[in-house]
């Protein structure tokens, strides 16, 4: 019982005295996820409404493939990316294994096929209608995506969190691809894993408390979200 | 008829899913300042075509002709749409303000902002919904939403306006008074519009023309009065509410006038037929009149039938009275009749119409 009490007190001492370590951690995790989501979004959104319009043979397997991506075992694409990116692998030249890039990839990965399924699913849920209207008000195509997209806003933001909310507590394709490097590719999983098997629960504790509280935000702002839908 | 060049007119459209003929007009026409009613029963293409006319539905085949310039599917399309607007039977509102609502498709049109929201304003108010001006489209009615989607449709001040059903949803009295709004507005602004219905009271209210629809086929187009009081085939005549329609022979002829044979009877009508010839009889139900049976009450309609009371069904404000005269026969009854002739099931009663209140349709040859 001492252990964990003095655990967390200690994990306090460390939030509040905003360790450099702690944060450079937390900063790092921010880092990493936060760009390897925008560029999920980046391809998740656009794939996923190219897809949710278009009518092609084959669509219901594309769809089913990419919902099965939506929930794909980070060991999976650690291995994977780790593979390519071994020295003498195919992307072997870049030399990037083992660095936050690598983090960025494997992340961007995980994420993408989440994002993707949401913009699908947000997308076709919208009356089939709609696009005849916005085409009959004079819309060109282009016109026409953006302001689908803009009818989808709130499943969309949903799936920003979902993208984010998966790679930020992800921890195998972390250790994996970034090698867990103190100061260089060290993130609040792959730290609270290894602080966790050395015994040093005062930090481990410290680093979970502040997993905790991003994925409390994260919700909080998804349940904000998800109430704001249906004002009726 | 207007004396105008068409604004609309439409060139051998078909269209085609997979085996089945969708659509097939041989020719369509709308002239400025018109408003032309569809009328159909629930899948006779009145949807189809309407968004063929927008080309929102690429037609297998034909024409599309817009103020006589022929309208190519590849680059002047955009150019044709930003012309006409369309109202659906489902609002289709945007999730954001009733003002960007109104303003949606002027924006589309990369139109400045102050021009935008004067043209905006002019709208909300022309619909009576500019207190709404802010509220969440979400938020709305039934009949707030399809004012919003109606305001939206002029604010780009359409040559032409394409409405698909656009009050079937909403409750009669929230109806009434949009139609009676839209009216007045179709006028103010003359814009020829197309309206899809299959209430044909709201064509009669609103339309300059009528176009009667069925599997895919305009059967006849004409004036309301034409089409309500000459229809060409038994499908018009009972969709625009004639509900006897009797099949005779024509055995005499003279002048103006037929006899036709139904059912060993004879029915005196005012129209022109060969003797022999098969024809169709249409008489509308108003124009039936019951007396009791005893009444020697001189009448100058030329047809007059004992006959039995089969069946009394209400319809509110009045009655339909299913009779037997050895030929069906279907007439209406104010409330205040049936109880002063005291008209139950299974009574004899006298059924009068005039010769000019049928209309002959003449088999074979429409």
């Amino acid at each position: 019982m001492d252990l964990i009490l003095e655990g967390i007190k200690k994990a306090f001492w460390l939030l509040i005295t905003l360790d450099p370590e702690v944060m450079g951690i937390t900063l790092l995790s921010l880092e990493v996820s936060g760009i390897a989501t925008l560029i999920s979004l980046f391809f998740g959104i656009s794939i996923g409404v190219a897809v949710a319009l278009s009518r092609f043979t084959g669509k219901k397997i594309v769809v089913s493939l990419i919902n099965t991506g939506m929930a794909l075992p980070p060991v999976v694409v650690g291995l994977f990316v780790t593979i390519f990116l071994w020295r003498n692998g195919p992307l072997g030249f870049f030399g990037i294994l083992y660095t936050p890039i690598a983090m960025i990839i494997a992340q961007t990965v995980i994420a993408t096929p989440i994002v993707m399924g949401i913009t699908l699913a947000a997308i076709q849920q919208l009356p089939q209608k709609l696009r005849l209207q916005i085409l009959a008000l004079g819309a060109t195509r282009l016109q026409m995506v953006w302001i689908l997209i803009k009818e989808a806003k709130l499943p969309l933001l949903a799936a920003v969190m979902a993208g984010f909310g998966g790679v930020i507590s992800e921890v195998g394709a972390s250790i994996m691809v970034g090698g867990n490097i103190k100061g260089y590719s060290r993130v609040l999983t792959t730290a609270t894993v290894m602080e966790t098997s050395r015994g040093n629960f005062d930090i481990a504790i410290a680093l979970g408390i502040i997993l905790l509280l991003l994925a409390y935000f994260i919700n909080l702002i998804l349940t904000q979200i998800q109430q704001r839908t249906r004002p009726r | 008829m207007i004396e105008s060049s068409p604004i609309l007119e439409a060139k051998g459209i078909q269209v085609i899913r997979g085996e089945t003929i969708l659509l097939d007009i041989s020719s369509f026409l709308i002239h400025e300042g018109e408003i032309l009613s569809l009328i159909g029963p629930n899948g006779a293409g009145k949807t189809t075509l309407m968004q063929t006319l927008s080309y929102l539905l690429k037609p297998f085949q034909g024409e599309i002709f817009f103020r006589g310039k022929k309208i190519e599917a590849n680059h002047s399309v955009l150019e044709y749409r930003r012309k006409l607007a369309m109202v659906f039977q489902e609002p289709l509102l945007f999730d954001t303000t009733v003002f960007n609502n109104v303003a949606s498709g002027l924006k589309i049109r990369g139109m400045k902002k102050s021009e935008i929201h004067d043209r905006v304003i002019e709208q909300l108010d022309r619909f009576g919904i500019s207190h709404l001006k802010d509220r969440s489209a979400k938020t709305l009615s039934g009949g707030e939403a399809q004012r919003t989607s109606l305001a939206r449709a002029f604010s780009i001040q359409p040559e032409i306006l394409l409405l698909d059903e656009p009050f079937a949803s909403l409750d009669p009295p929230t109806r009434d008074s949009l139609i009676e709004d839209l009216e007045h507005i179709l006028q103010q602004t003359g814009t020829a519009a197309v309206f899809a219905t299959h209430d044909r009271l709201e064509a009669l209210r609103l339309s300059d023309q009528i176009a009667v629809m069925n599997q895919g086929k305009i059967l006849q187009i004409g004036s309301p009065d034409e089409v309500m009081n000459q229809p060409v085939d038994e499908f018009v005549a009972s969709f625009v509410g004639v509900e006897t329609i009797l099949t005779g022979k024509v055995i005499k002829q003279n002048g103006g006038t037929i006899i036709t044979s139904i059912e060993s009877q004879e029915i005196e009508v005012v129209g022109d037929a060969r003797i022999g010839e098969t024809v169709l009889l249409c008489i509308r139900p108003e124009n039936v009149t019951l007396s009791s049976h005893s009444s020697q009450e001189r009448t100058s309609a030329r047809n007059v039938f004992p006959g039995r009371i089969t069946k009394i069904t209400s319809l509110g404000l009045y009655q339909r009275v299913h009779l037997d005269c050895t030929f069906p026969l279907v007439a209406y009854v104010t409330n205040h009749s049936l109880e002063e002739l005291s008209l139950t099931e299974g009574r004899e009663v006298r059924a009068s119409f005039k010769a000019t209140a049928i209309t002959v349709i003449k088999k074979g040859e429409t």
